[in-house]
């Protein structure tokens, strides 16, 4: 279980009081929950984020993984990020075995965890082409392989299907969901598209900036439906679906419209 | 209704040759067309640059055939290839032959350059990653880089006396800051989003600065090689002005002591080649070890 006690973060700002870029935001994520940050830049989403990975220190507040206090980045919580993560001197399988290599996991175990991973975001053939011959959408399939690959209990997804094409984010989130599902772990995803959000939640939540908090929290019912039906365009073209996203694109409107910009 | 509208698409009954056939174009037309789309100043230039040194060579060659410039200021191509000749043989001022002059300043270029690269690089990688040897190298690095080394030569010389201990040194203070100022500068270029990902994959520091940033920063080290070779090349002549028996640098010296103006010429198109020779070889080793820079 992860744990978001009275997070705050503040950035020192170069004169005057310093910039409050997140203020007491708790919350408190079970495992197998997919939860999607969703708001416009500068509402402190991706500062959560980092927060969590360990990558910022909290200000205020603390950030628990089953009662442990986290302290800095992790292994059992991975990250992809939305673009220029990979390490362009390695091929495909080297990129995702890394994690593996820095704990000293031997080779031929960890080529088969690699290839494991690989084969589960649907790039076996891949394995040894150099990843900058890569189109986005594979290069973003390499990144999560290399994430799934140290079997985190939490995923921290910052917008990875934010500089993709509609048909590769499509297919990209499906997959998203499938690992979802099959790792029972909690997975957080940040983005700043309504229906991305709508498709992949079982929960959402909509945050505000100036300062960045959390003000609504919505439970969804649409991820648990594809995984089932695995029909993701009878899912976005139901009515409930239609209905919620003029909801939900109203309440972000209306929060973010209150902000400086 | 979507089965007719990809019929009427797509045509599958037209064969591909009764397109109409497009006009044949020169090539002249064809470059001119390529050129204007794309980056500015792109495309081959080998020939421009051949025909350049061409029309260099021949205006040479007209200026002393027509006897424009005396031979003792510019000798004629046909000179200098002979003193080029002679000094095979061992036809200079003081008798050694030009292998042992080539030999013995690629010698102490690559030992000086070898040692720069093996002390700055980590200098560098040192100053990019952690504040305090930043703090402390910069302004030594900073302070001695923008002094011709003909100002400290003499320094070196008390120093380390006159043997090749101070000529090496002097070539290699002129190589490591701008190696040390490319590798800074490689790592300086290290996306945060690799740092990231490699420590939330559990890597320790170390692991972060040894597989992720050295890696990263080799494109940017390797153009500081370029450079720092270049300059190696540069400082040469000065390192063996002082009591020096052999070398190019010397070579060229000693022969403008005797007005031998065609060894002079033929020494400085000599260091001039092998320093291209040098270059291209670097470039060539930048190709095969970074194949990612600029496409990622």
């Amino acid at each position: 279980m992860l744990e978001i006690n009275d997070l705050s973060i503040e950035y020192p700002a170069r004169k005057g009081p310093p910039n409050l870029a997140l203020e007491n935001v708790s919350l408190a994520i079970e495992p197998g929950e997919f939860v999607v940050a969703l708001g416009a830049s500068g509402c402190g989403k991706t500062t959560l984020l980092n927060t969590i990975a360990g990558f910022i220190p909290p200000t205020r507040g603390e950030i628990l993984l089953d009662g442990k206090p986290v302290e800095g980045p992790g292994y059992e919580r991975g990250v992809v990020f939305q673009k220029h993560a990979l390490m362009p001197w390695m091929n495909v399988i080297e990129n995702v075995e890394f994690g593996l290599r820095l704990r000293k996991v031997p080779l031929h175990e960890r080529r088969r965890v690699g290839m494991e991973c690989l084969r589960r975001v649907g790039l076996s053939d891949a394995a040894q082409r150099p990843v900058y011959e890569l189109s986005g959408g594979m290069q973003q399939r390499v990144g999560v392989a290399r994430a799934i690959a140290s079997s985190p209990q939490v995923m921290l997804l910052d917008e990875p299907l934010g500089a993709l094409d509609a048909f590769t984010r499509e297919s990209i989130q499906e997959l998203l969901l499938n690992l979802w599902d099959d790792s029972k772990g909690v997975f957080f995803f940040i983005t700043h598209d309504v229906e991305e959000a709508l498709f992949l939640a079982t929960r959402l939540i909509v945050m505000a900036p100036n300062p960045g908090r959390i003000v609504h929290e919505l439970h969804l019912p649409f991820a648990r439906q594809y995984i089932e039906t695995r029909n993701a365009r009878a899912t976005k073209a139901s009515g409930e679906f239609i209905a919620m996203r003029e909801r939900v694109l109203a309440l972000v409107h209306e929060t973010s419209s209150g902000g400086t910009h | 209704m979507a089965a007719t509208e990809t019929k009427l698409l797509a045509r599958p009954g037209d064969p591909p040759a009764a397109r109409a056939p497009s006009p044949p174009e020169s090539a002249r037309r064809r470059r001119k067309r390529a050129l204007s789309y794309g980056a500015l100043g792109q495309g081959a230039t080998w020939h421009i640059s051949l025909a350049t040194a061409l029309v260099l060579l021949a205006s040479w060659w007209l200026a002393t055939r027509l006897g424009w410039i005396k031979p003792l200021f510019l000798p004629s191509p046909r000179a200098t290839f002979d003193a080029f000749i002679g000094a095979i043989t061992g036809d200079t001022q003081g008798g050694t032959p030009l292998a042992q002059h080539v030999e013995i300043s690629v010698l102490r270029v690559l030992a000086a350059f070898g040692l720069a690269v093996v002390t700055a690089v980590p200098v560098g990688i040192a100053m990019g990653t952690s504040r305090i040897a930043r703090g402390i190298a910069d302004p030594l690095i900073e302070f001695y880089r923008p002094l011709p080394p003909l100002a400290y030569l003499p320094l070196i010389v008390i120093w380390l006396g006159i043997d090749e201990s101070a000529k090496i040194t002097l070539i290699f203070l002129a190589c490591f800051a701008p190696l040390a100022m490319a590798s800074k500068a490689g790592v300086r270029s290290v996306a945060i989003e690799q740092i990231n990902a490699a420590r939330s994959l559990g890597a320790t520091r170390w692991q972060v600065i040894r597989m992720v940033v050295l890696p990263a920063a080799l494109p940017e080290i390797l153009t500081g090689m370029r450079i720092a070779i270049g300059f190696g090349w540069t400082t040469l002549v000065a390192a063996e002005m002082v009591a020096a028996t052999a070398g190019l640098g010397q070579m060229v010296l000693n022969a403008s002591n005797f007005l031998r103006t065609d060894i002079v010429i033929m020494g400085i198109v000599v260091i001039g080649i092998l320093a291209y020779c040098f270059d291209a070889l670097m470039r060539r080793l930048e190709k095969a070890l970074t194949p990612w820079k600029g496409r990622m």
